[in-house]
C-alpha cells in the first residue's frame, strides 16, 4: 500500500507532477541519450554548429514529451489497480465461503457475521437480464434504422436523441420513471420500474455499438443479396445481421455490465431489502449495489466485510461481461 | 430460358445528375453482350438498370423502358425484387457471404426465397456448382467457409450461387478485375458455355476479353466528364473491332484515348 | 450525398467499397415483409425520440406545480426546504458545487486523458497499446458504488494530509480555506475521483480520433524533419483537436451527472451554513442532492422539488452533450 500511497497524491497535482519529475530525469540523462538522439540532423554535414544545438534542444523536448505520456500511462493505471487490489484483498475471504452463495441477508444484522448474497445476486441479474430483454430488441431495431433505412432529418433526430440519450445521467432517468411510474400512474415502487429506468441507460449504448458493426459489413454482401432477388428485410435478417453478429453481442454484454453496475436509480426505485425476492412486479428487490449502499456507513467490522465482498463480486460480475465481450468481439466474424 | 432485353431511350440519374442518357438497345438471349468504353462512361450504371440494381444505390432513379421479353420491368406492378430473381448478377469483387459455407452460399438465393428441402437443395447446389465448373474443386468441402476459397473460386462461386435461383438473364460487371489471368481464363471459359442457357451481359474494361468471350459489343463513351454517358453503337463484335461504324470507336478500340 | 460527388467515378464503383454504407433506399419494396420490418425500426427509431423527449416532459410537469408554490428564487436561493405549505428552495449552491467539482474533474481528466490516447496510439510498443487501451477501458467498467466506498475510505484517508498541507500553505486563497471537513469529503477530492471516473471516456474518444489522423499527415511532418512530438504538435493533435473537445464535453456530461460515488463521499452542510467559495468545503451537487433524499420523496410536492432540480441537470447535460455533438459533426463535415 506505501507505493499507491506515494503515488496517490498524482492526479491532484496531474501533469504538473509528472512533468516535472520528467524534467529532471531528461536533463539528467540528456548528456547521454540526446546526443545520439540529434544525431540524425547533424550527420547531414553541412549543419553547423548552432542547428546541432537547436535539435539537442528539440531531442530534449521530444524526450519529455516521451516521459510525459509513458507516466500519465502509469499514472491512470494507479487508481485502476489501487481499486481492484483493495476491493480484491478486503473482499476476497467472504467469496471463499459457500455460504455467501447460497443464502440471503434475512435475518443477520449488522454486528453478527455469516449470511450470504444469492439474493441480490439473484435481483442484479434478474433485473439486467430483463433490461436487456427490453433494450436489446429496441437498440438493434433503431440501430437497423439509422444504418439501413435512415435517411434526411428524421434519421439525424433519432441520431442526435441517442446521443442525447447516452448522456442522460443515470439518476434522471430514475427521477423519469419515478415521475412516471409512482406520482402519474400511483403504481409501488418495483424491480420492474428499476429495469424501465436500467432501459433508458442501455439503449444507446446497444444502438451505438449495433450502428458501428452494421457499418462495418461491406455492402458487396447486402448487394449480392439483393441480386439474388431477396427482400431487403430478409438481406437485414439473414446476411447483415449475422455477419454483424458479434459485434452486437459484445454491444450488448458491454451495455448489460454498465446497467448492471448502475446504483442511482435503484436509490429512487429500488429499495434494498435482506430477503430473497424474485418477483419484479411485486416489492421490493434487493440488488448487489443497493447492497453495498446499505452497507457503506457502517463500522462493525461484519457489516463492513461484506460491504467489501458485495462489491467484489459486483466487480466480479462486470468484468466477466467485459471479458467475455472482448472475447466475443475478438473471435468476430466481420473481417475487413 | 433466356429472354431477349429491349432497352428504349433509357436516363439514368443519380440524384439531380444524369449519368446515362438515351440508350436504345436489344440484347439477344442466348448470346454474350460486352459492355465498353472509358471509365466513367455509365456502362456499369447501365448494366444495373437491368436488373434494378441501381435503384439501390441512394439517389437513383431511371426513365424510360426496359422490356424483357414483353414485360416492361420498370412497370408500377414489377416488384424490383422479382426482377432482380429473374436477372442475376456478378459483382466487380468476389462476394461470398462470409457467415457461410460453401453449400450454404449457393443455397442462399433460394432458402431466403423459401425453398426447403433438403433433396431439392442438394440438388440445385450440385447443379450449379457443376454448372459454374467449380464442383470438382469443392465437392468435398461443402461444409467449409466460401471465403477460404482463392479469388477465382470464390467468382465462381458467386457465380454458382446467381444462376441457383434459375435467372432468365446474368449480369456480370467486371467480373474478372479482381482476378489473375489463369482464373480469368477459367471464368472467360465458363461464360463460354454459359451462353448456351442464358442471356449474358458483361461490363469489361479488358478489350480483349471483349473480342474473346462476346458475340456483340457495345460502346459507350462521354463528351467530357461530368456529362452523362451514351451508347455510341452496338453491333457485332467482329464488326466493332475490325470495322466500326463510328469514329469515337475505332479510336477508342485501337488505344488512340480512353 | 457522397453518390453526387462520386457520379463521375460511378461506373467504376457501384457500389463504393470502403466509404459509407449505402443501404438500398430503392431495395425496398411494398412487399408485406418489408413493410412490416422497416416500420418496426422506424418505430423504433421514433421510440427512442419519444423517450428523451418524454423524460423532458414529464420532468417539467411534474416540477411545475412544486415551482409554482415556492416561495424562494429558484435560480437564486441556497434555501431548500421542501415541506409545509411554504416551501422555500433554490438550486444556486447545487449549481456551484456541481459546476466546481466537475470542473476540477475536467481539469485534471483532460490532460491526462488526452496524454494516455496519446501514449497509446503513438508512444506505445505494439504489443502494449491494445492491452493498454483495454487496461483503461476497464476503469470505465468499474461500478461508480465501487469509486464511491473507495474514496470514501481508502483513498480518502491518504489524501487528508494533502490537503491539510494546501490549506496550511494556500489558505490564504479563498478557495483553500479551511472548512472544518475532513479531507477525504471535500470537493476537491470529489473532483479527483471524477477524474479517475471519467478519464478512461476522455481518452476512448481522443484515442480513436488520433488514430484516424491521416498517414499523409504524420509522414509529411516527420519528412520535414520533425520530431515524434512535434508531429504530434503539427499533425495529430490539430486533426484531434475537435475529438478532444468533444471527448471533453462527454466527459465532462458524464461528471455533471454522476450520482452515487459523489454521495458516498462528499459531506453535505448542514441547513444554513455559512456560504465559503473553498473547494475544501463540503456540499451538495444535484444528483447527490436528489440521492440523499430519495427516500423521503413520500409527497408530491417534496418530489417535485427534486424533480425541478433533476430537470436543471437534465438540461445541462442535455447542453453539454448537444455541443459534443455539434463539434464532431462539424468535424465530419469537414473531413469528408
Amino acid at each position: 500500500m506505501t507505493t499507491s500511497t506515494t503515488a496517490s497524491p498524482g492526479p491532484s497535482a496531474g501533469s504538473a507532477g509528472a512533468s516535472a519529475s520528467g524534467t529532471s530525469r531528461a536533463g539528467a540523462t540528456s548528456a547521454a541519450t540526446t546526443g545520439a538522439a540529434a544525431t540524425p540532423p547533424s550527420t547531414r554535414g553541412t549543419a553547423p554548429t548552432e542547428l546541432g544545438h537547436k535539435a539537442r534542444g528539440r531531442a530534449v523536448k521530444d524526450q519529455l514529451a516521451r516521459v510525459v505520456m509513458w507516466a500519465a500511462f502509469l499514472l491512470a493505471l494507479v487508481p485502476l489497480v489501487w481499486i481492484l487490489w483493495t476491493v480484491g484483498s478486503k473482499g476476497y475471504h467472504l467469496l471463499l465461503d459457500a455460504q455467501w452463495w447460497t443464502n440471503s441477508q434475512r435475518g443477520i444484522t449488522s454486528r453478527r457475521e455469516g449470511g450470504g448474497a444469492v439474493h441480490a445476486i439473484q435481483g442484479t441479474l434478474i433485473q439486467g437480464l430483463t433490461t436487456a430483454a427490453i433494450s436489446v430488441p429496441i437498440g438493434i431495431l433503431t440501430a437497423i434504422y439509422l444504418v439501413e433505412y435512415g435517411r434526411g432529418r428524421l434519421a439525424k433526430a433519432v441520431s442526435f436523441m441517442v446521443d442525447i440519450l447516452t448522456g442522460v445521467p443515470s439518476i434522471v432517468a430514475g427521477l423519469f420513471v419515478y415521475a412516471l411510474w409512482v406520482t402519474t400512474f400511483g403504481l409501488q415502487r418495483v424491480g420492474f420500474a428499476v429495469c424501465l429506468a436500467l432501459v433508458l441507460l442501455m439503449i444507446p449504448v446497444v444502438v451505438r455499438s449495433t450502428e458501428e458493426m452494421l457499418k462495418l459489413v461491406p455492402n458487396e454482401l447486402r448487394e449480392a443479396s439483393y441480386a439474388l432477388g431477396v427482400p431487403k428485410w430478409k438481406t437485414i435478417m439473414k446476411v447483415v445481421l449475422p455477419t454483424a453478429f458479434s459485434g452486437i453481442v459484445t454491444g450488448v454484454l458491454l451495455g448489460l455490465a454498465r446497467v448492471m453496475g448502475e446504483t442511482a436509480p435503484l436509490l429512487i426505485l429500488g429499495p434494498y431489502t435482506k430477503s430473497i425476492a424474485t418477483d419484479l412486479f411485486g416489492g421490493l428487490m434487493p440488488t448487489l449495489p443497493t447492497m453495498i449502499n446499505q452497507d457503506r456507513t457502517e463500522v462493525l467490522q461484519p457489516a463492513v466485510d461484506r460491504m467489501w465482498a458485495s462489491a467484489l463480486t459486483l466487480i466480479l460480475i462486470v468484468l466477466l461481461l467485459n471479458v467475455a465481450g472482448r472475447v466475443v468481439a475478438r473471435f468476430g466474424s466481420v473481417k475487413r | 430460358m433466356a429472354k431477349r432485353i429491349d432497352v428504349s431511350d433509357l436516363n439514368v440519374y443519380y440524384g439531380g445528375f444524369k449519368a446515362v442518357e438515351g440508350v436504345t438497345m436489344t440484347v439477344e438471349p442466348r448470346s454474350v453482350t460486352a459492355f465498353i468504353g472509358p471509365s466513367g462512361c455509365g456502362k456499369s450504371t447501365f448494366l444495373r438498370t437491368l436488373n434494378r440494381m441501381h435503384e439501390v444505390t441512394p439517389g437513383g432513379r431511371v426513365e424510360g423502358k426496359v422490356m424483357l421479353d414483353d414485360q416492361d420491368l420498370y412497370a408500377s406492378s414489377v416488384d424490383p425484387v422479382a426482377v432482380r430473381r429473374t436477372v442475376g448478377m456478378v459483382f466487380q469483387r468476389p462476394n461470398p457471404f462470409p457467415t457461410m459455407s460453401i453449400y450454404d452460399n449457393v443455397a442462399a438465393g433460394l432458402r431466403l426465397n423459401g425453398v426447403k428441402g433438403r433433396k431439392k437443395l442438394d440438388e440445385v447446389v450440385e447443379k450449379s456448382l457443376q454448372g459454374a465448373n467449380l464442383w470438382k474443386e469443392v465437392k468435398d468441402r461443402l461444409g467449409k467457409p466460401g471465403a477460404g476459397l482463392s479469388g477465382g473460386q470464390q467468382q465462381r462461386l458467386c457465380i454458382a450461387r446467381a444462376i441457383a435461383v434459375e435467372p432468365q438473364v446474368l449480369l456480370m460487371d467486371e467480373p474478372c478485375s479482381a482476378l489473375d489471368p489463369i482464373s480469368t481464363l477459367a471464368i472467360e471459359d465458363l461464360i463460354g458455355e454459359l451462353k448456351s442457357k442464358y442471356t449474358i451481359v458483361i461490363v469489361t474494361h479488358n478489350m480483349q476479353q471483349a473480342a474473346r468471350v462476346s458475340d456483340r459489343t457495345a460502346f459507350f463513351n462521354l463528351a467530357a466528364t461530368g456529362k452523362p454517358g451514351k451508347l455510341v453503337e452496338i453491333d457485332d463484335t467482329q464488326r466493332i473491332f475490325n470495322n466500326p461504324s463510328v469514329k469515337a470507336t475505332e479510336d477508342y478500340i485501337s488505344g488512340r484515348f480512353g | 450525398m457522397s453518390s453526387v460527388t462520386g457520379v463521375s467515378l460511378a461506373d467504376e464503383t457501384p457500389g463504393p467499397h470502403g466509404s459509407a454504407p449505402l443501404s438500398g433506399d430503392g431495395a425496398g419494396t411494398g412487399r408485406l415483409g418489408d413493410r412490416l420490418f422497416g416500420g418496426a425500426a422506424k418505430g423504433a427509431g421514433l421510440l427512442v425520440i419519444a423517450l428523451v423527449t418524454l423524460v423532458g416532459v414529464f420532468l417539467l410537469w411534474q416540477a411545475i406545480p412544486a415551482l409554482a408554490r415556492n416561495d424562494a428564487n429558484f435560480l437564486t436561493s441556497r434555501e431548500w426546504s421542501v415541506d409545509g405549505a411554504h416551501p422555500r428552495f433554490g438550486i444556486v449552491e447545487l449549481l456551484w458545487t456541481t459546476v466546481t467539482v466537475s470542473a476540477i474533474a475536467m481539469l485534471i481528466a483532460v490532460p491526462v486523458g488526452v496524454a494516455v490516447a496519446l501514449f497509446i496510439t503513438q508512444y506505445a510498443p505494439a504489443w502494449l497499446s491494445r492491452p493498454a487501451a483495454s487496461l483503461i477501458d476497464l476503469l470505465a467498467a468499474v461500478p461508480s458504488i465501487v469509486y464511491g466506498i473507495w474514496g470514501l475510505r481508502t483513498f480518502g484517508p491518504v489524501f487528508e494530509p494533502v490537503q491539510g498541507f494546501l490549506q496550511h500553505t494556500l489558505g490564504w486563497i479563498p478557495l483553500f480555506t479551511g472548512a472544518g471537513i475532513s479531507g477525504g469529503s471535500t470537493i476537491l477530492f470529489v473532483g479527483i475521483v471524477l477524474a479517475i471516473m471519467v478519464l478512461p471516456i476522455v481518452t476512448a474518444l481522443s484515442r480513436e480520433v488520433f488514430a484516424q489522423t491521416p498517414v499523409t499527415h504524420k509522414e509529411g511532418a516527420l519528412a520535414l524533419g520533425a520530431t515524434r512530438w512535434e508531429m504530434i504538435r503539427t499533425a495529430v493533435l490539430p486533426f484531434g483537436k475537435p475529438g478532444i473537445i468533444s471527448a471533453s464535453m462527454l466527459g465532462l456530461g458524464r461528471a455533471l451527472g454522476e450520482t452515487i460515488a459523489v454521495t458516498i463521499i462528499l459531506s453535505t452542510l448542514p441547513d444554513g451554513a455559512k456560504w465559503t467559495w473553498s473547494l475544501l468545503n463540503g456540499g451538495e451537487t444535484f444528483a447527490s442532492r436528489i440521492a440523499n433524499n430519495a427516500a423521503e420523496f413520500d409527497t408530491p410536492q417534496k418530489a417535485g422539488a427534486f424533480i425541478a432540480a433533476g430537470l436543471v441537470l437534465f438540461v445541462l447535460t442535455f447542453v453539454v452533450n448537444a455541443i459534443a455533438r455539434v463539434v464532431i459533426e462539424r468535424r465530419k463535415a469537414f473531413s469528408e
